[in-house]
């Protein structure tokens, strides 16, 4: 089975919220400082989606990124978790594109490429947690889609996709090609081996531009997004927290529950 | 460019019932309806609607749209896509809403690429704009560190799914009036490239976590299964339930279905007992509307003592069982 799984490049979103900085005059968020951006966690979970397919039926595993120069890096990333191929969507062109244009970008790509039977997508990017580039890919691509995925099988030649539903899940059964949106109850990724970061540090990521997947320049960029961003702003906190202290953790706990009592909440 | 108008809602009925999130829908469209002065609508499908069908008018809808030959429930996301389709051709509404949950996830981005639209998932506030007309949608982003607002003016229609839990859900008034209009429409059966085999929900012992008057939750602190036989016992003592972070779901540590945050459930419960929870703004999107929140966390540094109300620096191990004794005298 033949794999392509989009992957992006995102600020690292476990850093605590008091690292976490915004220019509201340009309506950006500033890279926090020291902290090197990291591979979309939704997207590295479908990454190990893809390996444990792999590892079933085999196949290959090509990555798929559009971001800036240093986007490469989350491909070696994967490929040090033991995708075979990676292709960075690089051009100045591409800037400001919104998840419409991103998904244009990345058909483009997935057209050039042709040969799968399988394109997998975190459900989200954990930076503006939009949620939109796999289906919109999938309706572009005119793929049946199934998202939200904890596990993916293959029952008769057919995909069989469990979809994670609020109060339980569902069952799919779709032909291939297919694209599938990957959540996070997949559960934790591989660690890359030492021999896994060393080849991948050494490997050149291909790099295609606007000209190389003959992107209409209509469809990308700033220009092309059909939403403006109007403010971007942190919310303000007005909560001041009552600390219960006491000579122990048990006392503390008394003195909590009496207070809870007095404020009428138990 | 056809002329778009009006307020869409693709609605959810439940046993007969509107759902909360569909009478949170008809809050917001009722407003931004007013603000507009055009209609607002709705789409209902399933079997036996025509009585949710008049509880939406009641709550506030002008125009409600039923489709009662397909169960929604079992309904493939592509023949649901083509209903939707079909009624956004009769209806030509300027604005969609959808709830943030398990259909509007998957349906609203694929609506969106279908009808060349703009879309803004998950947002907390709609409201349109006294000057320039244009509907100003706010979502949390990065995992809820800051909001954005966006403004789509040039492009109809906007789709929109609301977060679960931003708006009141609307009251009903049974002096209000409004158009039920049943639609029969056909479905070409060759769309649907997806097959449904079965639908689980899986057995909630006790409350719902959207029903719970007290929710006891647990993350990455608690460490394993079993430290969570503590935090059910003080649920149980204080007529709750148990929820749970990401860790404990991606670890399997406890089901998946009791997660709460921004991929998760949202819930509002009067007490939100925080245990071994570091605070990430990706779950706080789920609980930031307790009325009382109380962490528990041995790290105090840990961001959670800065939304709770109350706090306790301590393991979880030590606090919890003190706390459940003199929870159990007090209720006495």
């Amino acid at each position: 089975m033949n794999i392509i799984v989009c992957v992006k490049q995102i600020p690292d979103p476990e850093i605590p919220p008091v690292k976490f900085k915004l220019d509201t005059e340009s309506r950006c968020v500033v890279p926090p400082e020291g902290i090197p951006p990291v591979i979309n966690p939704y997207d590295e979970q479908a990454v190990e989606l893809a390996l444990r397919l792999k590892e079933k039926h085999g196949g290959k595993i090509t990555i798929l990124t559009t971001g800036n120069e240093s986007a490469s890096g989350v491909v070696k990333h994967a490929l040090s978790l033991g995708a075979d191929e990676g292709i960075a969507l690089t051009d100045k062109a591409f800037e400001g594109s919104d998840s419409f244009s991103t998904a244009y970008i990345l058909s483009q790509a997935v057209r050039i490429i042709r040969d799968y039977d399988l394109v997998l997508c975190g459900r989200q990017a954990a930076d503006w947690d939009e949620s939109l580039v796999g289906a919109i890919l999938a309706e572009n691509l005119g793929l049946p889609l199934v998202t939200l995925a904890e596990t993916v099988d293959v029952v008769d030649g057919e995909l069989k996709v469990k979809r994670v539903t609020l109060d339980g899940y569902q069952v799919f059964s779709v032909s291939f090609p297919a694209l599938v949106t990957v959540s996070h109850e997949v559960g934790q990724p591989r660690l890359p081996s030492g021999w896994g970061i060393v080849s991948a540090s050494r490997r050149q990521i291909p790099v295609w531009d606007a000209k190389d997947i003959k992107a209409d320049p209509a469809k990308i960029g700033f220009d092309a997004s059909r939403r403006k961003l109007v403010k971007l702003f942190i919310p303000k906190r007005e909560k001041k927290c009552e600390m219960i202290e006491g000579k122990t953790t048990a006392e503390a706990s008394v003195k909590l529950a009496e207070r809870l009592r007095q404020e009428g909440v138990i | 460019m056809a002329e778009y108008k009006g307020i869409l809602i693709c609605g959810e009925v439940r046993e007969g019932k509107i759902t909360t999130i569909t009478r949170e829908l008809i809050t917001t469209g009722r407003k931004l309806s007013d603000d507009l002065n055009q209609r607002l609508s709705i789409l209902l499908i399933g079997e036996n609607i025509q009585e949710a069908a008049k509880e939406a008018v009641f709550f506030g809808v002008d125009v409600v749209y039923t489709v009662d030959d397909i169960p929604f429930a079992e309904s493939p996301p592509e023949q649901y896509l083509a209903l939707v389709s079909n009624i956004f051709q009769k209806a030509a509404p300027s604005i969609v809403l959808f709830g943030q949950a398990d259909m509007g996830r998957d349906i609203a981005p694929r609506l969106a690429a279908r009808l060349g639209a703009s879309i803004c998932m998950d947002c907390v506030e709609l409201a349109i704009d006294p000057e320039t007309r244009s509907l100003l949608q706010s979502k949390p982003v990065y995992g809820g560190n800051a909001v954005a607002v966006w403004a789509s003016d040039d492009v109809q229609p906007q789709i929109v799914t609301m977060r679960p839990r931003a708006a009141a859900p609307a009251e009903p008034d049974p002096s209000r009036e409004g158009e039920i209009l049943p639609v029969a429409v056909k479905i070409d059966e060759s769309v649907i490239k997806s097959i449904l085999i079965e639908t689980v929900k899986e057995e909630v012992k006790g409350i719902r976590l959207d029903e719970a008057k007290v929710i006891v939750a647990g993350g990455g602190g608690i460490d394993g299964k079993e430290g969570f036989e503590l935090l059910k016992e003080l649920a149980q003592i204080l007529g709750g339930t148990i929820g749970i972070t990401r860790v404990p779901c991606d670890e399997g540590w406890m089901p998946a279905g009791l997660e709460i945050g921004q991929t998760g459930h949202v819930v509002n419960p009067d007490l939100y007992v925080a245990v071994g929870i570091s605070g990430a703004p990706q779950h706080l999107a789920g609980c930031s509307g307790s009325k009382c929140l109380v962490a528990i966390n041995k790290n105090p540094e840990a961001h959670i003592f800065e939304e709770a109300d109350f706090g306790i620096v301590g393991d979880y191990r030590e606090a919890l069982p003190p706390l459940i004794e003199k929870c159990k005298a007090l209720k006495k």
